[in-house]
């Protein structure tokens, strides 16, 4: 019985071979549209994912200078150093503080040998590895007595040995930073790329006390542009901010209502409502490109319908020899499976080829899941056979008389 | 048994007849067809038209009925009732003793899948469809299994001398042959009751004589029960039995040989008083 309405529905199907690709057409787009937009949005979210991992978790950010004041003479956070090593010190040793990292940034241009780079040098403290959450790769970290006998050591961003030393193993060699000596203690592991976008691997880090006295070119001596401070948990984070704000307001002195001079900011919230924005985004070129899928199903119905009112005669015949409506109704909804299916299957192949043509032209980065595959196999089906039931069954309510007196 | 099929009587079915109310209630097992005050009314917007005024008819085993008329006379509704396309207004109709009055779509689907086969003027074979597969499409509903469907329609086919056609499409063989295909379908199914509504109606008169012949001959030898509707006199002549329709009533019913005049071709012309009284309806 079904092979011989499979058999059937392919004759139909063959005898108008180019309305039965046409409509299999919308089928195609509306599938392969939902599928790229899923592999684009996917990649989307998955690269702002890895930047928050690599950003390190439960992050808060002090800032030298504030924001928030009143009247006078302001200056943006970070604009003036209020901050020392000392403040993060004390900010490392509160309960909920599991560690803080100060930071100094510089731009300087580096040689080795015959080769140089411009990049950023970062001075910070042992505490930035943990922070941070990021790894030697080859050599081994500085230490606290690096720091304290203010060496010139360097650990090294994965794009600086790339440019500065290829394939060569940079460790216990001397680059040259503003034509002093520093001798590679290490390398770190890759990051990527960070949430805005910048390469984070194109760094130096020295230790701070090292940048402070032998780099530093404006800055005020003993001075810190930011803390890094990691909190111990997730739950903790606005308590953790403020102790933080109770010990600095206490150490620099700031009198009852007057302004802070210095800034925390919630890096992990940041992160968070970028990763929702990534989302919303996904999700819309998901709605736009179900809308397609959605035209795709109306062209379907739209076509079956022609088929039934065309077929008339036909399914009056085969009422007048004994067909029951359901028999009818069955035949019409398998050749809307069928064009519903096949569409799906060159949809999907479609929609993976243009997601990697996309990856390939653009560079973008495309995430092609086999949830997001089966997710549009599954809603395509279901549209083609959900606008195929309509026509169908106006096809299996005629009556076989009116059926077979229709021109 | 039946007094309508005495030589030439006129049935007047505007006055209820004695001998037919003896059969209601009582249902003849036997006959294959057995209307009863059977009326159809269609709705329009002038108001209710009737088409059939209460006919009572009986049709047993064998038989080789002509059903005539001219247009309008309501021939092909009474053939659709009959063939269970449609369902009468009132009455009741009876087939192979069973009442089709009371039964649901389904069931009427299969009474025509089961008891019914059915020729028409216009062949309705399927265009895109093998003449093998035309004539297996009955089985494909009675749920035979692919290979008898092969084996059951080949034999249909060759019966009807098309054997070696029954790879070809309706479109490449001529009016005649594809009657025969559709007769063939229409018997596939071992119906008990073949009806045929104008079948030598797109033919040629040397075709209609095949194709007649092929009906008697499927009467004769095989004793199936034809009922056929024409507005050929030629045509009708090859059935045993003639019943003649004229506004929705039965003005003859008897003998396809009309007593005066016992040549076939020249009936219309040798009017009798229930053909005049058809023909002036026309």
């Amino acid at each position: 019985m079904i092979s011989a309405m499979l058999n059937e529905a392919w004759n139909s199907m063959w005898a108008n071979r180019l309305r039965t690709i046409l409509t299999m057409l919308g089928m195609v787009i509306g599938v392969s549209a939902v599928i790229v937009m899923q592999a684009v949005g996917q990649g989307a979210q998955q690269q702002v994912r890895e930047s928050i991992e690599s950003m390190g978790s439960n992050l808060l950010m002090v800032l030298s200078g504030s924001s928030t004041s009143g009247g006078g003479v302001r200056f943006g956070a970070g604009g003036i150093p209020t901050l020392t090593i000392g403040d993060a010190e004390s900010i490392g040793e509160l309960p909920l503080i599991a560690g803080a990292a100060p930071t100094v940034n510089e731009t300087a241009q580096v040689i080795y040998g015959a080769r140089n780079w411009s990049t950023q040098i970062t001075g910070t403290a042992p505490s930035y590895f943990t922070v941070r959450n990021w790894d030697i790769a080859e050599g081994a970290p500085f230490t606290d007595s690096d720091l304290r006998s203010v060496t010139r050591v360097s650990i090294l961003g994965k794009t600086v040995v790339d440019n500065l030393f290829g394939d060569e193993n940079p460790v216990g060699k001397t680059i040259r930073i503003k034509n002093s000596p520093y001798i590679v203690l290490g390398v770190l592991s890759a990051k990527g790329q960070s949430l805005m976008g910048r390469d984070q691997d194109d760094v130096i880090l020295i230790p701070i006390t090292t940048a402070q006295r032998k780099l530093a070119s404006s800055q005020v001596v003993g001075s810190v542009r930011f803390i890094m401070v990691q909190v111990r948990s997730a739950e903790v984070m606005s308590k953790a901010e403020q102790s933080i704000v109770d010990l600095l307001r206490q150490r620099h002195r700031i009198r009852e209502g007057a302004n802070n001079d210095f800034t925390v900011s919630n890096l992990t919230a940041m992160a968070n409502t970028a990763a929702e924005t990534t989302a919303v985004m996904s999700l819309m070129l998901g709605i736009i490109a179900s809308i397609s899928l959605l035209v795709g199903g109306i062209g379907i119905m739209n076509i079956m319908l022609v088929s039934v009112t065309e077929r008339t005669r036909e399914i009056g015949i085969r009422m007048a020899i004994g067909a029951r409506g359901r028999d009818i109704m069955l035949q019409f909804l398998l050749e809307a499976i069928i064009i519903s299916i096949f569409g799906c299957l060159i949809g999907v192949i479609l929609g993976i080829g243009g997601a990697l043509a996309a990856n390939g032209v653009t560079g973008i980065r495309v995430e092609i899941t086999l949830s997001s595959i089966l997710l549009a196999f599954t809603v395509a089906a279901a549209v083609g056979v959900f606008f195929g039931w309509y026509p169908a069954r106006q096809a299996a309510r005629l009556r076989p008389i009116d059926a077979l007196r229709f021109q | 048994m039946k007094t309508h099929l005495q030589n030439g009587q006129v049935i007047d079915d505007s006055v209820p007849q004695g001998d037919n109310e003896a059969v209601a209630g009582k249902v003849v097992s036997g006959s294959v067809i057995h209307i009863q005050n059977l009326r159809k009314e269609y709705a329009s917007v002038a108001g209710v038209v009737p088409v059939l005024h209460g006919l009572n008819m009986e049709v047993m085993p064998g038989e080789f009925v002509a059903i005539m008329g001219a247009s309008g006379s309501g021939k092909s509704t009474l053939m659709n009732i009959l063939g269970c396309l449609d369902i009468a207004t009132s009455g009741s109709y009876f087939l192979k003793g069973r009442d089709v009055t009371a039964l649901d779509r389904d069931s009427l689907a299969h009474l025509r899948n089961d008891l019914i086969g059915f020729v028409f003027q216009g062949f309705n074979l399927l265009p895109r469809a093998s003449l093998l597969d035309n004539v297996a499409l009955p089985l494909v509903y009675s749920k035979v299994s692919r290979e008898e469907r092969v084996v059951r329609a080949s034999d249909m086919l060759s019966k009807v001398g098309l054997a070696k056609y029954r790879d070809s499409r309706p479109n490449q063989i001529s009016g005649g042959q594809q009657q025969r295909v559709a007769i063939a379908r229409a018997l596939v199914n071992r119906p008990k009751l073949l009806l045929a509504d104008e079948p030598t109606g797109n033919l040629d008169s040397h075709t209609s004589h095949e194709i007649m012949n092929l009906f008697k001959e499927l009467n004769e030898r095989d004793g199936i029960t034809i009922v056929l509707i024409t507005h050929e006199v030629e045509v009708a002549a090859y059935a045993h039995r003639l019943v003649r329709l004229a506004d929705g009533h039965i003005v003859y019913d008897g003998s396809s040989h009309i007593p005066q005049g016992d040549n076939e071709g020249t009936m219309s012309k040798n009017s009798t008083e229930s053909s005049a009284a058809a023909h002036s309806t026309s």
